[in-house]
């Protein structure tokens, strides 16, 4: 017990001393909580439209003001050429071209099908389908009110008799879809995992690289101490950083709470354990601390972009969707949605955790017994 | 100059002894390519769903059958009630509940209007609006084909779309230079920087400061195995993005290779200047790593639109070289721009480098005096 | 009750072909100051690595305060104090911290820790440089205290890997001082070195030479045997018959 107070004792002295590492424990992942909850975000904010109005028409003229009183739209350009409309396009200074044929008014007066194009910018494929189902349902809407005067002023059978099916939408948890609800607890997760997959691993590699480790092997050291030693600095930051990050959504980001914090941190200190004993593996089977690096972030990488965190696990093919089984990042995303945004408790959770604590006891056997107090 | 070429050839053997970094250096392209070409999409597969029919005619069983139908969902649960969507919900698997209202068929062909409602697992916006709208598409087009069995023309307002440059909307498109960014970045900035600040840490720096070489002759020498490897591992990418994802590549190759190759610069005049800050590997490595790789995945429009973003990251995201390498690799690879369409965004990334370069020369000038 | 402080029979270590150290059987009695000599990549790191602990030997024999370096590793380390080439201090700490860090691992108590701190700051003269971080010391500061580190819980034996590589003759005739000191206290001192002016001062020697070792006795003896004037000589002799380069 006393070595491990000294070894305690001692990493934490070096942590705190080193002046650079303390705004890269405590102020970067606030900077980053702030800053990624707001920039990952596919909410349609302002698209850039050029109108090519052929038909000039008091409907035509709706058409486009509709589409502006919603505040998604900017009429940037108004053109009477297809050219010049796709060349703003081509630079990226429009995202969607709205072309109103002539005769367009007259056609939808008397009931006939009036065609309405629109030319995506589709090279987000995402945002693209944004713009097309919003203007889609602008369109539908105004259609709807066109079609119902018709209806009063003349009887027109045509009109009558085309059936119609009527979607309702309901959002659950986050009926105004906020993105930042959704994203602040899987960042948070992110967060923590680099404190824990990064620094602890480098740690390690570092002595190596410098030599003490050598003298730390002929002392009457237990690995398991030595282990703790190592493991429990950073758990501790990583815990903290947690703390610091779950009030701030809480407080600052109006986050709701609906399941028990309790749950949350104990999970995360499972989880901060998986991801630690990861990068000691690491550290185990690397020389110098630029090659414990490379691994480290190249692992992270691919358990951020496929642990559902930007993209839905749902959209990935099968075989991608089974990798997550194996990933860490993503059950403890998951998790934390879950808990946070819907109120899950252990029944929900259970086995993810489990998986969670089965993956940190074999990584953590496998480092503790690849790592050797002899060389060679 | 001898001297010179004697210290080039020591970095490059240097780099390319070590086999373990080598091979994740080659390797991880690939790797990367591959899996988010396949699996990084914001299209939708297999998403499971729950069926609340109140009406069992065979409407509905058409409409079910058309959504079971599709690669996009899998029908998980046939509901009974309301009341079990939350604990369905809960658990997690189930994003979406399709729920027909009662005598579904009847109101349908008696009044000519039927009501369907989506109730969605909201917690991820971006899925909820994805599944709701394959959802609403399937019923749409299934409205439409019995519209017309009953030889019913549709009247009003027809929005004919057309998606330019990427019409079967496919991420992969999306994702490759953003991939070609982050990688270059990877290899290029935290690389180039670790190894410089590692030089630093052992003592060696003041070795080859002391040493008839020029302080550009070293920075060179640091940078130039670097610069190769990303030359190579752009190439990679580009073949796997045509052959393997059949990504369009509609403009000009020369263009395309001189554009990756000004980026790499830019990317290794930021690791020669992290390097030239930072006094230790650690140190380093997190500049690198907050500094950059996380702002070049998220700020510059690799997964998320600029326009998307607050007034504020959108200005910060002026200053993050990738956005302006995104604009263009996609403006040449899926819009066939010449260099008169991005010469002002390929102005930004000379002036960076250059800017980054002078800085970091005159910080190497400063220790030597 | 061992006779010896170490005792091997034909200890070996190979890597992959090369055999690093070549069946060597030596024995170093309890509190004589033995010198390992030997050129660059002769075998000496490796042994010694093989005596601490830190590297398990291919095949032979070795007992360490008459332990068995096979089984029980972690026993001798207890015994033993050890100060590697490499820097084994911790640069961002104080030397006040490093003795109390090193001085805690070896379970040293409370009470005994603050009065050796003070007793090893006042030997070495860093009394007054006690708070500074150890990366701004001297390299010979470095070194006494590394030393007083490796010999703070009073170990049986003490391993010195080059010790006094990269100082002047005045601060490394100041560390043999403190070698003698330590050896007059009843420690083993196992001492590496470059230096043949330092293996004149041990009480006896061994050379190794392409992993076997081909000499060893007191400095006269081998003198007589080789019938050479000098250590010096005796090394060079030795070494010319060497077939590996080098490092």
């Amino acid at each position: 017990m006393k070595i491990i107070r000294v070894l305690l004792q001692k990493e934490f002295l070096q942590i705190f001393r080193n002046k650079s590492m303390l705004p890269i424990l405590f102020v970067m992942p606030v900077v980053q909580l702030l800053v990624l909850s707001f920039a990952a975000t596919y909410e349609l904010k302002e698209v850039d439209v050029a109108l090519i109005d052929n038909d000039q028409s008091a409907l035509s003229r709706e058409v486009m003001s509709r589409f502006q009183a919603t505040g998604y739209f900017n009429l940037e350009l108004e053109t009477f050429h297809y050219a010049e409309a796709m060349m703003a396009m081509d630079q990226g200074e429009v995202s969607l071209i709205l072309e109103i044929p002539s005769g367009f008014q007259t056609r939808v007066r008397e009931g006939r099908v009036a065609d309405l194009q629109l030319v995506i910018d589709a090279v987000d494929g995402s945002t693209a389908g944004l713009i097309q189902s919003y203007s889609t349902s602008i369109l539908k809407d105004l259609n709807a009110e066109q079609m119902r005067k018709i209806q009063m002023e003349s009887y027109s059978p045509q009109v009558q008799k085309v059936k119609s099916i009527q979607v309702i939408p309901q959002n659950w948890y986050n009926p105004d879809l906020d993105y930042i609800t959704f994203m602040v607890p899987g960042i948070l997760v992110v967060l923590v995992s680099m404190i824990g997959l990064f620094l602890s691993g480098m740690n390690i590699v570092r002595e190596q690289e410098i030599g003490t480790i050598e003298q730390l092997n002929v002392t009457p050291i237990r690995k398991y101490q030595f282990m703790i030693g190592k493991l429990l600095p950073f758990w501790v930051i990583g815990m903290i950083d947690l703390l610091i990050g779950l009030i701030l959504a809480r407080y600052g980001f109006n986050i709701p709470f609906l399941g028990s914090l309790i749950t949350v941190l104990i999970v995360a200190g499972i989880f901060l354990i998986t991801i630690q004993s990861l990068g000691l593996l690491i550290s185990t089977i690397t020389h110098t601390q630029q090659q414990a690096m490379f691994i480290a972030w190249f692992l992270m990488v691919i358990f951020i972009l496929m642990g559902g965190l930007f993209t839905p696990i749902e959209s990935m093919p099968m075989w991608a969707q089974n990798l997550t089984y194996i990933n860490p990042v993503a059950y403890f995303i998951k998790i934390m949605r879950m808990v946070l945004l819907k109120g899950a408790g252990w029944p929900e959770i259970q086995f993810m955790v489990y998986g969670i604590t089965a993956m940190g006891s074999a990584l953590l056997l496998i480092s503790i017994n690849k790592y050797k107090k002899t060389v060679a | 100059m001898n001297s010179f070429a004697g210290f080039v050839i020591k970095e490059f053997k240097q780099i390319y002894r070590d086999k373990r970094t080598l091979t994740v250096l080659f390797g991880m392209p690939v790797i990367m390519m591959i899996l988010f070409g396949f699996a990084i999409r914001n299209e939708i597969s297999n998403a499971e769903i729950g069926i609340l029919d109140r009406s069992k005619d065979e409407v509905t069983h058409q409409i079910i059958q058309k959504l079971e139908a599709t690669d996009a969902f899998q029908v998980r649960a046939y509901l009974q009630d309301v009341n079990e969507i939350e604990a369905l919900f809960r658990e997690g698997d189930i994003k979406e509940v399709v729920v027909f209202e009662a005598n579904f068929r009847q109101k349908l062909v008696r009044e000519q209007r039927a009501d369907i409602q989506i109730i969605t697992d909201a917690t991820n916006p971006n899925l909820a609006n994805l599944v709701q709208s394959y959802t609403a598409n399937i019923i749409q087009d299934y409205v439409k084909a019995l519209n017309s069995e009953d030889q019913i023309e549709q009247a009003g307002i027809m929005p004919k779309v057309r998606m330019m440059y990427n019409p079967e909307l496919r991420s992969v498109n999306l994702f490759v230079p953003g991939l070609i960014a982050v990688i270059l970045m990877l290899v290029s900035t935290l690389m180039t920087s670790i190894s410089i600040t590692r030089e630093k840490e052992m003592g060696n720096m003041e070795i080859l400061l002391v040493s008839p070489l020029k302080p550009y002759h070293i920075i060179i020498g640091k940078v130039l195995p670097y610069l190769v490897l990303s030359v190579v591992n752009v190439i990679t990418i580009l073949i796997l993005a045509i052959f393997v994802f059949q990504v369009p590549f509609e403009g000009s190759y020369l263009l395309f290779f001189a554009e990756a190759g000004l980026f790499t610069l830019t990317a290794l005049a930021l690791g020669v200047f992290i390097s030239s800050v930072a006094s230790d590997q650690q140190t380093a490595m997190m500049i690198s790593l907050a500094g950059l790789l996380l702002p070049t995945v998220l700020l510059s429009g690799f997964i998320f639109p600029v326009q998307s973003m607050p007034e504020v990251l959108q200005w910060i995201s002026h200053i993050i070289p990738a956005k302006w390498f995104l604009i263009i690799v996609r403006g040449i690879m899926l819009k066939g721009s010449e260099l008169l369409m991005v010469w002002k965004e390929t102005l930004i990334l000379i002036g960076m480098t250059v800017f980054f370069i002078a800085l970091s020369l005159k910080k190497f000038k400063v220790r030597l005096q | 009750m061992p006779e010896y402080a170490i005792q091997t029979e034909n200890l070996t270590r190979k890597f992959g072909d090369f055999i690093a150290v070549d069946h060597i059987s030596f024995e170093v009695q309890k509190g004589e100051i033995f010198g390992f000599l030997g050129a660059n990549g002769a075998g000496k790191t490796t042994a010694m690595k093989m005596l601490t602990g830190l590297l398990t030997p291919t095949s032979g024999k070795a007992l360490v305060t008459g332990r068995d370096v096979y089984t029980e590793a972690e026993f001798i380390k207890k015994q033993i104090g050890y100060m590697s080439q490499k820097f084994s201090l911790y640069d961002d700490l104080t030397p006040r911290e490093n003795i109390r860090f090193y001085g805690g691992i070896y379970g040293i108590s409370e009470e005994y820790l603050s009065q050796k701190i003070d007793e090893v700051l006042e030997g070495t003269g860093l009394k007054d440089q006690g708070d500074k971080l150890v990366q701004a010391l001297p390299l010979g500061w470095k070194q006494k205290l590394a030393f007083s580190i490796a010999i703070l819980h009073n170990p049986k034996i003490v391993f010195l890997d080059e010790p006094t590589g990269g100082v002047d003759p005045v601060t490394r005739r100041a560390f043999w001082e403190q070698i003698y000191e330590v050896a007059e206290q009843g420690i083993t001192v196992f001492v590496t070195t470059h230096y043949m002016d330092e293996a004149e001062y041990c009480d006896r020697l061994s050379i190794m030479v392409d992993g076997r070792m081909d000499a060893i006795g007191s400095p006269e003896d081998l003198k007589h045997e080789f019938s050479a004037s000098s250590v010096e000589e005796i090394f060079i002799k030795l070494a010319r018959s060497a077939k590996r380069g080098d490092g």
